[in-house]
């Protein structure tokens, strides 16, 4: 029998999502060994009946509190699908003013008092509210993890997600470190899984796939010092993805 | 023939989130028609405060995953704007193929994926593998694989592009990529013709409806304006400031929406492939210029689900420009120069381009130190809500004897014509008939 699965997303871009449309033909491959019976950006059927639930976006709502805990509850198995998800990602910068503050900024005097919809209370993670039994990574996920992980699932194994930094991938691919280009690269305490695209491409790492469990901090410090950058620097530039997670001194 | 219709909005909202349409009919008069959308605020405008000029398009890409090229892009012209920054023209160039790839990239997905299971009377395209139509299917993917190429290798990534940066590219392209590029352009043009002759096939299932409103989009002397324009209208011409795009775009909150809606002179206006379509349709390309002939699209066209068509008549365009702008930095020679230098300084600046679902603006203001102190960012899709709404109120009245279902497919099909961008329609709506 094949697994069930479902998709379902809450506050995002939907950009994870996306990148199965982006899988192309190999969707096909995909559909073969997994049956997908709920993902609402692209088919009109529905089930509560499945096995594996993806969950792409952050919470910010007593509404979405309730949506996520049935899923939880309808699933055996919940993946946390994307940075907004896994670690709150680019939502969590609000995080740093209050909520009805933030509202005022964009909805400026609108009356929009007990109205549910803009409801909103600070940003969380899947895993601040329910439990999380895997994490995809990245902002957007990485098309050949997200297969790598839905086969693995599928077949009953673990899937392999890296626990070392960007930098490992980085050295991989032969690039010139972007330090060495006076730019402020976040991949030496992020989690590697991306093929360390961003400098690859020579841009710096915004860490969006969340800070690696032991980040080496004498290294980190090191760096500073070498490069003459600011622990406060690092600080700003982790705020990106990683408010309330940054990296700690 | 008077029946009651009721929506259970609490039920609908709860499942799925998002969007809603409610519609309450009591001895066949409409009590309550409403184009809903529930999906949570983000709050990007407070969320770059206090960011740096090259980091605003690295937040602000991430509102929306299937135009975040546009976005960023909508960004980057903010952000040089402010702090007085010129572009190469190759920088422009390259962006201009940026922006046709993505625009590629979102209507493809949308006509192929989202629309044509309504036109072949099915709820995905899932059922059309093993299917007689397996073969239209296999092209769309075809041709999105091809959009999706495309920003890879202009953007480095298709979603949320990392070589888009503030003064030009962090990497260009080399000549023997862009000519492999172009080859495969030229044979997808081949595939988009064979699409469209699928699509014309079955258009006749797009409803026959039609609303006098205002189109509003970017327009220019010298092209089909995506990338650089100035702010025009159907009913008012252009705007010469485009600094005033406020007088054009008044921003309103309204009680059932998160989105802001927007309108100009008359209560709504529309944005997107068919507002481009109407105001320049004059500078398509000539094979996208058959295509529109194919379906008789026409300007000034009042059907809001021909704007699923003009989106395919766009794509047309993209590829045709696409290949032109090739060839142009081929003829000149790639420079693999570094973007210009930055030095930061206060200011205010505008950013608008042309993105899949409309026109988008971006407006900063950083201080001395090029740190942002205010955002305010125009989504197309906002701006096309009141005219959804106003759309559904005439609309329902004229299907209003049909049978529940077909009333519901109806509205589902109207709203995915507007492509919202929230998410991508396709379940985007949930109707309950109770
Ligand atoms: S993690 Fe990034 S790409 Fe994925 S939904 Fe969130 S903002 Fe979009
Ligand atoms: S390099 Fe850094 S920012 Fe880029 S995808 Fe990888 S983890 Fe994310």
């Amino acid at each position: 029998m094949k697994p069930k699965v479902a998709f379902f997303d809450f506050s995002s871009c939907e950009g994870c999502q996306l990148q199965i449309a982006n899988l192309e033909e190999e969707i096909l491959d995909l559909i073969s060994i997994v049956d997908v019976v709920s993902f609402r950006e692209v088919m009109k059927e529905h089930s509560d009946n499945y096995e594996i639930a993806f969950i792409e976006g952050s919470i910010m709502r007593p509404m979405d509190v309730t949506r996520l805990r049935n899923i939880r509850e309808n699933a055996k198995i919940l993946v946390a699908l994307g940075a907004c998800a896994t670690i709150g990602g680019i939502n969590k910068i609000r995080n740093q003013w209050p909520a009805d503050e933030v509202k005022k900024e964009v909805y400026g005097d609108a009356d929009i008092k007990d109205n549910r919809y803009f409801d909103a209370f600070q940003t969380k993670a899947i895993d601040e509210v329910v439990k999380v039994d895997y994490y995809i990574h990245g902002c957007p996920i990485n098309r050949d993890e997200f297969k790598h992980v839905v086969t693995s699932l599928a077949l009953g194994k673990e899937p392999i997600i890296p626990n070392y930094p960007v930098c490992v991938e980085c050295k991989k691919n032969e690039n010139i470190c972007m330090f060495e280009k006076g730019e402020f690269c976040l991949g030496p305490i992020t989690g590697a899984g991306c093929g360390a695209i961003c400098p690859t491409h020579r841009s710096a790492c915004d860490g969006c796939r969340g800070i690696i469990s032991k980040p080496e901090v004498e290294c980190v410090m090191d760096i500073l010092k070498r490069y003459d950058l600011t622990y406060e620097e690092l600080k700003s530039k982790s705020k990106l993805y990683n408010y309330s997670r940054e990296a700690n001194k | 023939m008077s029946k009651d219709i009721n929506i259970d909005v609490e039920h609908v909202t709860r499942v799925e989130g998002h969007g809603n349409i409610v519609l309450n009919v009591k001895k066949g008069k409409i009590e309550k028609l409403q184009w809903q959308i529930s999906e949570a605020p983000r709050f990007f405008e407070a969320m770059v405060r206090g960011r740096k000029f090259n980091e605003l398009r690295t937040i602000t890409s991430r509102i929306c995953g299937i135009c975040s090229i546009g976005h960023s892009l909508a960004s980057l012209k903010a952000t040089e704007d402010a702090l007085d920054i010129q572009i190469t023209e190759q920088t422009g160039i390259l962006r201009r193929l940026a922006i046709n790839a993505e625009n590629m990239q979102s209507h493809i997905l949308h006509v192929g994926y989202l629309v044509a299971p309504d036109l072949f009377g099915i709820g995905s395209v899932f059922p059309l593998v093993g299917s007689k139509n397996q073969n239209a299917l296999l092209k769309i993917v075809k041709l999105h694989r091809l959009s999706n190429e495309m920003s890879d290798l202009i953007c480095g990534r298709t979603t949320h592009p990392i070589r888009l940066v503030v003064g030009g590219f962090s990497i260009t392209p080399t000549e023997i990529e862009l000519s492999k590029l172009k080859k495969n352009l030229e044979d997808g043009l081949k595939t988009t013709k064979e699409v469209a002759e699928v699509v014309k096939n079955v258009s006749g299932n797009f409803p026959d409806f039609e609303r006098e409103t205002e189109y509003i989009g970017l327009t220019s002397d010298e092209e089909y304006a995506l990338y650089d324009g100035d702010v025009a209208s159907t009913d008012t011409g252009r705007l010469s400031n485009y600094k005033d795009y406020r007088s054009y775009m008044n921003e309103f909150v309204v009680p059932f929406s998160t989105a802001k809606h927007a309108k100009h002179k008359r209560d709504s206006y529309m944005v997107g492939a068919l507002a481009r379509f109407n105001l320049n349709s004059k500078q398509l390309h000539p094979i996208a210029q058959d295509v529109a002939d194919m379906f008789n699209l026409r300007p000034i066209c009042y059907n809001p689900f021909m704007n699923n068509v003009a989106q395919l008549v766009e794509f047309v365009h993209n590829i045709e420009d696409s290949i032109k702008c090739i060839d142009r930095l081929i003829e000149y020679g790639i420079n693999q120069k570094k973007p210009v230098n930055v030095s930061p300084k206060a200011g205010h600046g505008v950013g608008i381009v042309e993105v899949p679902r409309g026109i988008l603006v971006h407006d900063y203001t950083y201080n001395n130190k090029g740190i942002c102190t205010k955002a305010n960012c125009i989504i197309p899709t906002n701006q096309n809500h009141a005219n959804i709404q106003n759309d559904m109120e005439k609309f329902v009245p004229q299907i209003i004897n049909k049978p529940d279902n077909e009333i519901e497919l109806n509205l589902e099909m109207l709203v995915r014509a507007y492509d919202p961008c929230i998410s991508c329609s396709t379940h985007y709506i949930d109707v309950k008939f109770v």
